[in-house]
């Protein structure tokens, strides 16, 4: 099977080289019979742009169609395939990663608007070997059935228990002018961006509860 | 996704001018709207003028004793703002009741305002839609119409604005405060920044081509309990079928918008006359001229009953 990239590359080739051809007002060749006009004319427009930014504590650089979200600059150009993707609309939470320690949806954003910035994906966080205690818990507690969301879960889990300690309030905290508390229902509300298909939610909330240092 | 030309914009009014200049611009900013439109083919951008850059970020008192937000402050951190938490609680809560964390971390004041539409004939391509494609129809309209507006609506749309936060910021008499491409500003109170749909549904606002937001400013505060109840399929992380953002003063004076029930934050002046004397009679002149359809006539009950609560709740 083609890899999603292999089919971006041989689509922008293929509107690339039919842009070609009609410069060079060759014979029109089967290739370019099949591209609508109107493609072809918008190829060059999707020029190429460069982005740098750290990934996992190492430096990368790219040459990407601007098109191109932060998720499959992750995954179908650094290879990082840890982060996964549900939806590709901001509706799962599969895709979650940490940029400049916040989670956002990498789905949801651009690669070339992330220049300079620190983006962290479950790979960064701990390895098989090292695990960060958010993962060893997640293993301890069966945080999982298929492992597909998990990654995302991870990572907003993560930067669920930053934002409680920073003070920033949910729409359970019953106090909007108190410190949030680390209950159950607000660890809850705080996840809910993260779908999980297979319902290992009672688990996920186990794991999470054990980090932050309370029974579930 | 179409192609299209990327910028990053250094100034405001440079962004502004260059959205004037190219044809079929858009301003990006936490593009968690736009991305999600331009994945469908709904929104087909020539050319994306990247607004992150633009020093929009803070949160500052104003001489009025007011605040003023800028355009790119991410609904997060206004969410979480000790002023805002404290004199306009009720905007903390409109924002803490939207989407999910993640998102709240990406999307910005000015986008979250200008965000379309989550009818579902708005989405589907292969539908009739006078917002999306003026002039072929709309499907909602004898289709199904549960989420849709009661009020307000015309024969060419019936959809419902989806922002939490901009019925919050009608309930407060936020303004919006644009820059132009010709370099000039102008305020816009927030009762006249929506439109209804009337016959040109996809004119959604009084901005004009070009104009950038580029803060949203709160008057000094008005005290009284602040309250956002949102009533939902599910209770977290969905759109509201009715929402009720209210600030009622100790004497039952106050104000009242409602969401999901209009193409805009639905208030209406003269209903607030009514608060001391009950939801039933704040909800019958709020809503007098709805109507319905069969199947989102529920909302009407609702609404009344979703204000019942909110009521009850700031006396007890
Ligand atoms: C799964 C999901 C669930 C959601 N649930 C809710 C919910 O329950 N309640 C709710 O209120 N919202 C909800 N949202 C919507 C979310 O709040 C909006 O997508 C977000 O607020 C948009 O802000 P943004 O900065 O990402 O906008 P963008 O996507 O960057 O932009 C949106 C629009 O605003 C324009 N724009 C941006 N900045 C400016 C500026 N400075 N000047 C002029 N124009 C500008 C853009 O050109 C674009 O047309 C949800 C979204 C998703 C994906
Ligand atoms: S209600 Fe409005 S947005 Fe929905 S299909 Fe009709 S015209 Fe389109
Ligand atoms: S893949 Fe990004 S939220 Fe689903
Ligand atoms: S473990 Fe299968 S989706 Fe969550």
């Amino acid at each position: 099977m083609k890899s999603p990239s292999d089919f971006e590359l041989s689509r922008r080739k293929l509107l690339a080289g039919s842009a070609a051809s009609i410069a060079l007002t060759a014979a029109p060749s089967i290739v370019n019979a099949q591209v609508p006009a109107v493609e072809a004319a918008v190829a060059d427009v999707s020029a190429e742009w460069k982005v740098s930014f750290t990934v996992n504590g190492t430096a990368r650089g790219l040459t990407l169609d601007p098109r191109t979200t932060l998720l499959d600059s992750l995954r179908e150009h650094l290879h990082l395939t840890g982060t996964k993707k549900g939806c590709d609309h901001g509706q799962c939470g599969a895709c979650t990663v940490i940029v400049g320690g916040r989670r956002i949806n990498s789905c949801m954003t651009l690669a070339v608007m992330h220049e300079g910035e620190r983006i962290t994906t479950v790979e960064g966080l701990g390895t098989p070997e090292n695990m960060h205690p958010m993962q060893a818990a997640f293993v301890k507690h069966d945080g999982y059935q298929c492992g597909y969301c998990t990654p995302g879960q991870i990572c907003s889990a993560v930067a669920v228990l930053d934002e409680i300690k920073a003070g920033i309030p949910s729409h359970v905290s019953a106090d909007l002018n108190a410190p949030p508390q680390l209950s159950n229902s607000e660890l809850r509300e705080r996840m809910s961006g993260n779908i999980c298909r297979c319902g290992a939610y009672s688990n996920i909330a186990e794991a999470i509860s054990e980090v932050a240092g309370r029974p579930a | 996704m179409r192609s299209f030309t990327y910028e990053r914009a250094r100034t405001p009014a440079e962004a502004a001018a260059s959205a004037m200049r190219k044809p079929d611009a858009k301003f990006i900013a936490g593009g968690t709207n736009l991305l999600d439109l331009m994945k469908l083919e709904i929104e087909t951008p020539a050319h994306l003028i990247d607004v992150n850059g633009l020093a929009l970020d803070k949160i500052e008192p104003t001489q009025e004793g007011g605040l003023r937000i800028g355009a790119l402050v991410r609904n997060t951190d206004l969410a979480a703002d000790t002023r805002v938490r404290r004199d306009y609680g009720v905007l903390s809560r409109a924002l803490l009741a939207g989407a999910s964390g993640q998102l709240r971390n990406m999307a910005t004041t000015a986008g979250n305002l200008l965000q379309r539409t989550r009818c579902p004939y708005f989405y589907d391509t292969n539908q009739s839609c006078n917002k999306r494609k003026p002039g072929s129809g709309c499907a909602a309209i004898g289709g199904f119409s549960r989420q849709h507006a009661v009020v307000g609506a015309s024969e060419a749309c019936i959809a419902t604005h989806p922002s939490d936060m901009a019925v919050a910021m009608r309930a407060l008499d936020a303004t919006v405060e644009t820059v132009r491409p010709d370099g000039a500003t102008r305020t816009i109170p927030i009762a006249e920044f929506y439109r209804l749909p009337g016959d040109t549904p996809h004119i959604e606002t009084t901005l004009m081509p070009g104009d950038l937001i580029t803060a949203v400013t709160l008057p000094k505060p008005v005290g009284g309990k602040q309250i956002y109840r949102k009533v939902r399929d599910r209770a977290s992380y969905a759109f509201a079928l009715v929402s009720v953002a209210a600030i009622v003063q100790r004497d039952g004076t106050g104000r009242v918008a409602l969401g999901g029930v209009a193409h805009k934050p639905w208030r209406v002046e003269a209903a607030e006359a009514q608060m001391p004397n009950g939801a039933k009679a704040v909800a019958a002149r709020l809503l007098a001229d709805a109507r319905p359809t069969r199947e989102n006539a529920f909302k009407l009950a609702l609404a009344e009953r979703t204000l019942g609560a909110v009521l009850a709740e700031a006396k007890g």
